[in-house]
């Protein structure tokens, strides 16, 4: 199982995303934004930082990097992907995932450790998991209170292209559990296929126990089991 | 030719926007009871060459969807001015 870790100029969480996921047991490599190629990886991760400083938008510039042509593609091809903060944004802006990222309500930084939901458990990244389960994981954003006009976040809703939703302690998505004002309380969406998912928070920082919590490893173990058991999206299991 | 491109990128009037209402409250605050809405949004000068006006709003159109504004949640408008001389 291997993972490739695509670095932007400004990414920062791309050496944390490598030393989890090697902690959790499983290769990665880092892929050079001005590569091409994304051949021989199992999952590529877009890892979360400042890609070009977040310059006019967060992820506004990095969609352009020549790697993403080919992530569209991989993409397209059914494999599973994930953005991580600033990485969801790029993913978002790229168009890869339905949706944009507006500054925090509040207009605050939020560095903090939140509780999401498991919405969906369809796609690669939380397959191994099951609706309703909780994760505990850190967040670090000033741009995460997510959008969708109102037409697509119904068709989210109805699709279950929800993936994780801000909750409190006994698992309800109530306002107070929403740290950044995103619509819906949503943390996490997926493509339509399930293969493409972005969050927020920051499941890189939670797999290892001296760092304060493991259930991040549930996100890399979930796709490398689905990557093992050769599962394509559009099937069940 | 020589253009020079004026683009106003806004978020949509849907749209929240935590940054100028931060702003209004601390107006209000200041004492300018009458500031009802803050609204902050982008200006980008962007000077370019091309064979005409049509060809450079073209340009322009290209520029502002792809990349200038977000289309989920921003609008775009510009203005062209001919830069003259030098």
């Amino acid at each position: 199982m291997k993972f490739g870790v695509i670095v932007f100029p400004g990414s920062n969480c791309d050496r944390d995303c490598r030393n989890a996921i090697e902690a959790v047991g499983f290769d990665a490599e880092f892929i050079w934004h001005r590569d091409t190629s994304v051949a021989g990886y199992d999952c590529l991760v877009l890892p979360g930082g400042y890609s070009y400083g977040d310059y006019l938008r967060p992820g506004a510039i990095a969609r352009f990097s020549p790697v993403m042509d080919s992530v569209v593609e991989y993409a397209r091809d059914g494999r599973p992907v994930i953005g991580i903060c600033n990485g969801f944004q790029i993913l978002l802006e790229a168009g890869l995932l339905p949706g944009a990222m507006q500054r925090n309500v509040g207009t605050r930084f939020i560095c903090d450790r939140v509780r999401v939901r498991i919405e969906s458990t369809r796609t690669p990244f939380t397959s191994g998991c099951r609706e309703g389960d909780v994760l505990t994981l850190p967040i670090a954003h000033a741009d995460g209170n997510y959008y969708a006009d109102p037409q697509t976040l119904a068709e989210l809703e109805e699709r279950g292209q929800v993936v994780f939703r801000y909750c409190n302690e006994l698992g309800d998505a109530t306002p107070e559990a929403n740290p950044n004002g995103s619509l819906n309380n949503i943390a996490g969406v997926s493509n339509e296929a399930g293969n493409v998912v972005g969050m927020m928070p920051h499941p890189e920082r939670a797999c290892e126990a001296i760092l304060g919590g493991t259930d991040g490893r549930r996100i890399f173990e979930s796709v490398a089991e689905w990557v093992r058991g050769g599962v394509r999206v559009g099937q069940d299991g | 030719m020589k253009y020079v491109a004026y683009v106003d990128v806004q978020l949509k009037q849907s749209i929240l926007d935590p940054q100028g209402e931060a702003v209004r409250s601390a107006l209000v605050q200041m004492g300018y009871g009458g500031v009802q809405k803050v609204r902050i949004g982008k200006r980008i000068r962007v000077d370019l060459e091309a064979a005409n006006e049509a060809e450079c709003r073209r340009i322009m159109d290209e520029i502002c969807s792809q990349i200038l504004a977000n289309p989920t949640m921003e609008t775009y408008e510009y203005e062209i001015k001919e830069e003259s001389g030098k």
